[in-house]
């Protein structure tokens, strides 16, 4: 598998705040890619530096090969969708395209024209008019028709309704469906990941917590209730992700990729929901490249 | 990316455009008007009768007097309001409003698209001013050949290529703090101190000393502009005015009477060789010819209200043309050419290294 994102010991300061410090991870071509992490982890950062709007303080990275935004060839590679997707409110939706036609030599006029119809907005219009759903669309249609290999979007869905964000991960959904593109897609509403993406990153305060397929993480991931019990009698290869006790019982959230054979516990699967947010919780500056252990008393 | 940079430039373009033709037809209509009184009146006059021709002058200075004051303004002023609003929201918008991202995630780089943005709009102010002072310059031209001082900042600043200089200076110093200081409104208001600033230190400052100037010494004379002078001072004595260099078109930087020695003639002097000077009976006799620049009472020529004698105006003068000479130091009037070319380039120069730092921190520090 091969990275279309890879970052090593990357970090980013502002003054003598740290955005982004010592981030390392790589995301795999081919899928569609939730980077989730609460507000302050890093999301626009490393995103940012990923199409090379931003440049590291420390480490490196590199996209689809080559660092961010290394030549015009490079950037025609990569697509991006802002946060709040800017646009040119002074031109037209017809404008936009026009635009995205002259800087971008991969432009696909047929593809940009189809999409612009079937949303219903007309190419005359303003685009400070425009709705913040037809705004993301037009944004997001800037964005595929110049034919990435790799698209980011950086919580493109964040402003909008629900409808308006089921349409543009519809429309996101439809260009993925044609094949050949990866899709890095950062959001913190879980729903959107169950829908759109088959890869998970958590990251929290710069560290990856856990990165997957998200198949094979909620395969491996089960809920164990049972009497309460030390951790450390654990089999080898358990992993415990949240711990919870009450007087007499111990809940865990637990990663494993072997069956949990021990009779005692009660094994629940495990929503992609509470997965992440298992991740999310665990107090910063603790994780490991495993995962780690982590007592909740309750 | 020279497309899309008409495309938003468009508004900006039509604006320009618009002011330029006013400014066309208003110089159209009345222009020809102004070349054939010049033409058939004051150019005659002037040369058959100099001396008359004070009311001739003096009507043509006055004619079309709004619109002279229009156009000398539109001159001064065009170049700070490219640099507000062509330069100063050409990148400050984009950072504002955030579509940088937008933009610089095309597949242009951004050096190149700051480029191009900087070369186009940049032609394009350099063209405005050009065609503005084209047509000012030519517009003023009978009225700049009677007043015959093309050095004065009032008049050097407004014609010719320098005001296309100023331009492309304001314009690329505009997108200059536009990229340093990433927000509209503040960028345009930093880009106006800081032209206004470099335009009054450039004419005060550096243009007097683009080229040595040359020296000119001549006897002093009776003739225009000569004049004895009561200091205003209690004190300051008499001093002495010399004559009118004459020299058209020059830019005269001093123009004083020394000795051998370097120095001024003294009040003592004064008053010995010339002690009709000191007396009441040459009180506000300015004379016919006196155009004295000295504060206090003037005394000046033979006139029937009881100031010197013949006689005494050339014993005067024949003592100070005996001691002192007339030192002039002034840019001769060839030179005009020399000087707004050399002034338009430190402008140009200024512009290219401002236009270098852009681009280089669009690339480095606004990563």
């Amino acid at each position: 598998m091969t990275a279309v994102i890879a970052a090593a010991g990357l970090g980013k300061r502002y003054g003598r705040q740290w955005a982004l410090s010592d981030c390392t991870l790589a995301i795999p071509a081919g899928q569609v890619v939730g980077l989730v992490g609460p507000n302050g982890a890093g999301k626009t950062t490393l995103l940012q530096l990923a199409v090379g709007l931003l440049a590291p303080t420390t480490g490196t990275i590199t996209v689809l090969g080559e660092p961010p935004a290394a030549s015009a060839a490079q950037l025609g590679r990569v697509g991006f969708v802002a946060q709040d997707t800017p646009i040119y409110p002074t031109l037209s939706v017809g404008d936009h395209l026009r635009l995205g036609a002259w800087l971008n030599p991969s432009w696909d006029q047929a593809l940009a024209a189809r999409r612009i119809q079937a949303l219903g907005l007309d190419p005359r219009q303003r685009a400070g008019k425009l709705s913040g759903g037809q705004r993301a669309q037009l944004a997001l249609t800037l964005a595929i028709a110049k034919r990435p290999e790799l698209l980011i979007l950086d919580e493109p869905v964040a402003s909008l309704d629900p409808l308006a964000r089921r349409e543009f991960l519809q429309g996101l959904m439809e260009v993925v469906a044609e094949g050949g593109m990866s899709v890095v897609f950062s959001t913190h509403v879980i729903a959107d990941l169950e829908r759109v993406c088959d890869y998970l990153v958590v990251l929290v305060a710069s560290r990856v917590r856990v990165a997957g397929e998200i198949d094979a993480l909620l395969a491996e991931h089960r809920r164990l209730t049972g009497p309460r019990r030390d951790l450390d009698t654990l089999p080898p290869g358990q992993h415990v992700v949240e711990v919870s006790h009450t007087g007499r019982q111990s809940t865990l959230l637990v990663r494993s990729a072997g069956p949990i054979l021990d009779p005692a516990w009660t094994v629940e699967p495990v929503g992609l929901e509470d997965l992440v947010l298992a991740y999310m919780s665990q107090a910063q500056g603790t994780a490991q490249p495993g995962p780690t252990l982590r007592e909740v008393s309750r | 990316m020279i497309r899309l940079t008409w495309l938003q430039f468009r508004l900006q373009s039509a604006v320009a455009l618009a002011a330029l033709a006013a400014v066309a037809l208003a110089v159209a209509l009345t222009g020809p008007q102004l070349a054939h009184v010049y033409d058939t009146v004051v150019a005659p006059c002037l040369q058959r009768a100099p001396d008359s021709c004070g009311p001739t002058v003096s009507a043509f200075n006055n004619s079309d007097q709004l619109l002279q004051t229009v156009l000398n303004d539109a001159v001064l002023i065009v170049p700070a309001l490219l640099g507000i609003f062509w330069g100063a929201p050409l990148v400050a918008r984009e950072l504002e409003r955030g579509t940088f991202r937008l933009a610089w995630t095309q597949s242009v780089s951004r050096h190149r698209w700051l480029a191009v943005k900087l070369g186009v709009v940049g032609l394009a102010s350099a063209v405005l001013a050009g065609l503005l002072s084209l047509m000012v310059t030519w517009w003023f031209g009978p009225l700049d050949q009677v007043h015959a001082n093309r050095f004065d900042p009032s008049v050097f600043d407004l014609r010719g290529i320098v005001p296309i200089g100023y331009a492309l200076f304001a314009f690329v110093l505009g997108v200059t703090v536009g990229v340093l200081a990433p927000r509209i409104l503040p960028a345009m208001a930093i880009t106006l101190v800081v032209f206004v600033g470099a335009r009054y230190a450039v004419t005060t400052w550096v243009r007097p000393h683009l080229m040595t100037p040359l020296q000119q010494t001549q006897t002093i004379t009776y003739s225009p502009g000569f004049g004895l002078a009561q200091g205003a001072d209690a004190g300051s004595g008499l001093f002495l005015i010399p004559p009118d260099p004459n020299l058209p078109n020059a830019w005269v930087y001093a123009n004083v009477a020394v000795d051998q020695a370097g120095q001024p003639p003294s009040s003592q002097f004064l008053q010995s060789a010339c002690p009709w000077a000191t007396g009441g009976g040459g009180d506000g006799g300015s004379g016919s010819t006196g155009t004295s620049q000295g504060s206090g009472n003037v005394t000046t020529g033979p006139s029937a209200s009881g100031g010197p004698t013949a006689d005494q105006l050339h014993a005067c003068l024949s003592a100070i043309d005996a001691r002192f000479h007339d030192v002039v130091t002034y840019q001769p009037a060839d030179r005009y050419w020399t000087f707004q070319g050399v002034e338009t380039a430190v402008y140009a120069g200024l512009s290219l290294v401002l236009a270098w730092l852009c681009l280089w921190w669009v690339r480095q520090r606004i990563a």
